[in-house]
Formats: structure tokens, C-alpha cells, sequence
């Protein structure tokens, strides 16, 4: 579980001596009651479709788009780490990629609608430089109705 | 994207960085890295991790870490090791040899095939292909790399690095693919899996022997591939 204290030494001094982006802002959003919202899911887990080209560094090519209606088998994973578990996801993709998990909140009424497109991003990848293709993502969503992000690490 | 007007909410996975960052609204997850939410094969648990992290959109001001408070379920206690009717366990002193230890290692795929695609057939899933090779072209791949012969990048849109570091995850999940499909050991931990690939596999011998060829080489890519990206911090 990760919880430094459970983690390896090294591990634990890596993500300890981790530097993190620090905002000097706070900005908050409100919006409607969660059924009446439109959810996209963003992952770092660096996924896309099967015959899409897998992530490197490259800051101007930091996303890929995932269908709304992608079948779980055309979601492949090309994240550079091989310092986390893929085992789950080998087994369920909704352990990193809840979209099964999503459409039943739908259906059950939990959330208003699903995004057509959700995006994932490559998390070994310098935050900072990642900054503009994330604004670009959002105005993406923005056209997509979306009023609810939901941001998987992995 | 708050600051591009939409709403966000976030799983986090290890606490300390999310007390950094400060974002809008977190859950932060007790799970290992790698499953945000919790455990495989689970709706009710991960409706549960979803729904908690959903519902801190409807918490009226922020920053806001919210603790989950369930750890994820034990995996199947049952499975204590793994085993494979495939003999994955040659003798060490045939291997010292690289021309006998790729042989092994072809073997060692081949041998694994029918399990694989039983898996395939029965989740009608894998993630396996990310790199574009086939497991059998990626053991061609691998042992041209160390016999040190003149090769070819496999791909024409990434660095011949990350074909590498794309080749070797595909090969993990090939062999992890093809241990669950047998009876009994669907879903053993993920630290058993491990355990199992990096202990009793030729492939993680022939991985080790990859690291050594990336670190001597002159691309600078896959010297860092080499060095951080091949082997796990646990097993290196």
C-alpha cells in the first residue's frame, strides 16, 4: 500500500526528495449537485488506444485521447516507470481506468453523463512542462460539456 | 484545469506530495502504486473509492484532503506461490553461457505461449502490444541487443530507448498474463507476481543482462533506460 513507511528505502527517499509544483493560487470551482454532472477522467498512467503511439518525453506531444466508447482491450499502457504495479490493471482496467465504474454511476443515476472523450497523460513527464497541453485538455473538455474532472494517478 | 473553470477531484496515492501541491479536492488511497482504485476484479469496492472521491465535488470550500479510510482487500491468501507446468527454473550453470541463456529465454516464451492466449481467450483482453512486437520478436529483439549485432530500432516514431523500455513491459505483462491464466492462480498479489518474474524467470536474468548492455552503451537514452527503467528499485 503506499504509504511511504511501507515502501521500499529507496522508494521512499525518491518520493520523499520528490520536487512538486506549488501554486501560489488556490482556484475553486463549484458546480451543480454530483447527478447532474458531466464526468471525464484524466490518467497519468500514460494509456492509450492499441495502435495510437506510445508516450516518450516530449512535452509538445504530452496526451493521448481516449474514446468515451473504447473497448477495454484497445486500452494499452506505454508509462516509461517499472516502479508500480501493472498486475491490476493486466487484470481489471477499471483499477486504473474506472470508465465500467463511471457508466454505472450513470445508469444508477450517481452522475448526470459521461464525457465522449477522456485523456491520459504520462506522469514521468516534468509537470511544469506539461502546463500547456493541460490547458489545451481543458478547453477541450470545456467544448465537451465536462464539469467534472476526475484525476487518476497510477 | 480549476484554474480553466472546471471542477476537479483527484485520487491520491501517496499523501505527502498531495499536502505539496495542494490541490482543489483529493482522496488520498492507502493502495499500493499502481491500483488508485484498490484492487482488481472488485465493483463494490471500487464504486466505493469512486464515489468517495466524487463526492468531495459537493464539499463547499478547499483545499481538501479526504482520508479513505478501507484498505484494499487482501488478495487470494490461498495462492502462496506460483507455479507453472512450464520448467521456468533451468540450471544455473547452463545459463552462464549468453548463447545458452538466449536459448533458454526463447524457450522459456515459447513455452508460455498456450497459456497466454487460453488467458486472452478466456478475458477476451490483454495488455500486451504497446511495444508493436510480438513476445517471440521481442525475445529476437532482446538477444540481438546483447549479442551485441547491429539492429534495427523496431519502431520509427519513438528512440530505439523507449522501444526497449516498451519491449521489456510488454514481455512482464506477457509473462504475468499467461501465470494467471492458470487454474488456481487467477489473481495472486502483486508481490507474488513480482516475486515469482524476478526469482524464478530466465527472462529476468536476461533483463539484468539487457541492463548491463544499455549501461555500456553510448546512446544516452539507453544508458537511462538502463539504469532506472529496466528493473525494478526492489530487485536491482
Amino acid at each position: 500500500m503506499a504509504r511511504l513507511e511501507s515502501l521500499s528505502e529507496s522508494e521512499r527517499k525518491t518520493l520523499e526528495a520528490l520536487e512538486c509544483p506549488v501554486f501560489s493560487n488556490h482556484s475553486w470551482v463549484d458546480g451543480l449537485p454530483l447527478r447532474q454532472r458531466r464526468v471525464a477522467i484524466i490518467s497519468t498512467a500514460g494509456l492509450h488506444k492499441r495502435n495510437d503511439r506510445p508516450f516518450s518525453f516530449a512535452a509538445d506531444d504530452a496526451y493521448r485521447i481516449i474514446p468515451g466508447d473504447i473497448n477495454a482491450n484497445d486500452l494499452v499502457m506505454s508509462h516509461i516507470s517499472t516502479n508500480f504495479d501493472r498486475t491490476g490493471f493486466q487484470q481489471d482496467w477499471n483499477v486504473i481506468f474506472p470508465l465500467d465504474r463511471i457508466n454505472e454511476f450513470r445508469e444508477q443515476g450517481l452522475v448526470g453523463s459521461v464525457a465522449d472523450y477522456h485523456y491520459s497523460f504520462m506522469g514521468a513527464s516534468d509537470p511544469v512542462s506539461m502546463e500547456p497541453k493541460a490547458r489545451e485538455v481543458a478547453g477541450l473538455l470545456l467544448k465537451d460539456k465536462v464539469d467534472a474532472v476526475l484525476l487518476v494517478p497510477v | 484545469m480549476e484554474q480553466e473553470g472546471i471542477p476537479t477531484t483527484q485520487i491520491s496515492l501517496i499523501r505527502l506530495h498531495t499536502e505539496k501541491i495542494k490541490p482543489p479536492r483529493a482522496l488520498w488511497v492507502p493502495f499500493e502504486l499502481g491500483r488508485p482504485l484498490g484492487v482488481p476484479n472488485d465493483p463494490g469496492f471500487q464504486s466505493r473509492v469512486l464515489l468517495a472521491a466524487l463526492r468531495l465535488l459537493e464539499v463547499s470550500n478547499g483545499p481538501v484532503i479526504s482520508d479513505f479510510s478501507e484498505d484494499a482487500p487482501a488478495s487470494n491468501d490461498m495462492v502462496t506461490t506460483l507455479s507453472c507446468p512450464v520448467n521456468l527454473n533451468p540450471k544455473i550453470e547452463n545459463l552462464n553461457d549468453t548463447e545458452k541463456l538466449m536459448a533458454a529465454f526463447k524457450n522459456e516464451i515459447s513455452g508460455l505461449r498456450s497459456w497466454y492466449d487460453l488467458g486472452l481467450e478466456k478475458k477476451g483482453r490483454t495488455t500486451v502490444g504497446a511495444s508493436g512486437m510480438t513476445p517471440e520478436a521481442i525475445g529476437d529483439f532482446v538477444s540481438s541487443l546483447i549479442s551485441g549485432k547491429t539492429i534495427e530500432n523496431p519502431r520509427e516514431d519513438i528512440a530505439l530507448g523507449f522501444s526497449v523500455n516498451l519491449a521489456i513491459s510488454d514481455l512482464k505483462a506477457y509473462y504475468s498474463e499467461a501465470i494467471t491464466a492458470q487454474p488456481g492462480q487467477e489473481a495472486p498479489s502483486s508481490k507474488l507476481i513480482s516475486h515469482w518474474f524476478w526469482t524464478e524467470t530466465v527472462a529476468s536474468r536476461v533483463i539484468h543482462t539487457l541492463k548491463e548492455t544499455c549501461l555500456e552503451s553510448e546512446d544516452k537514452l539507453l544508458k537511462l533506460v538502463g539504469r532506472s527503467l529496466l528493473v525494478p528499485a526492489e530487485y536491482a
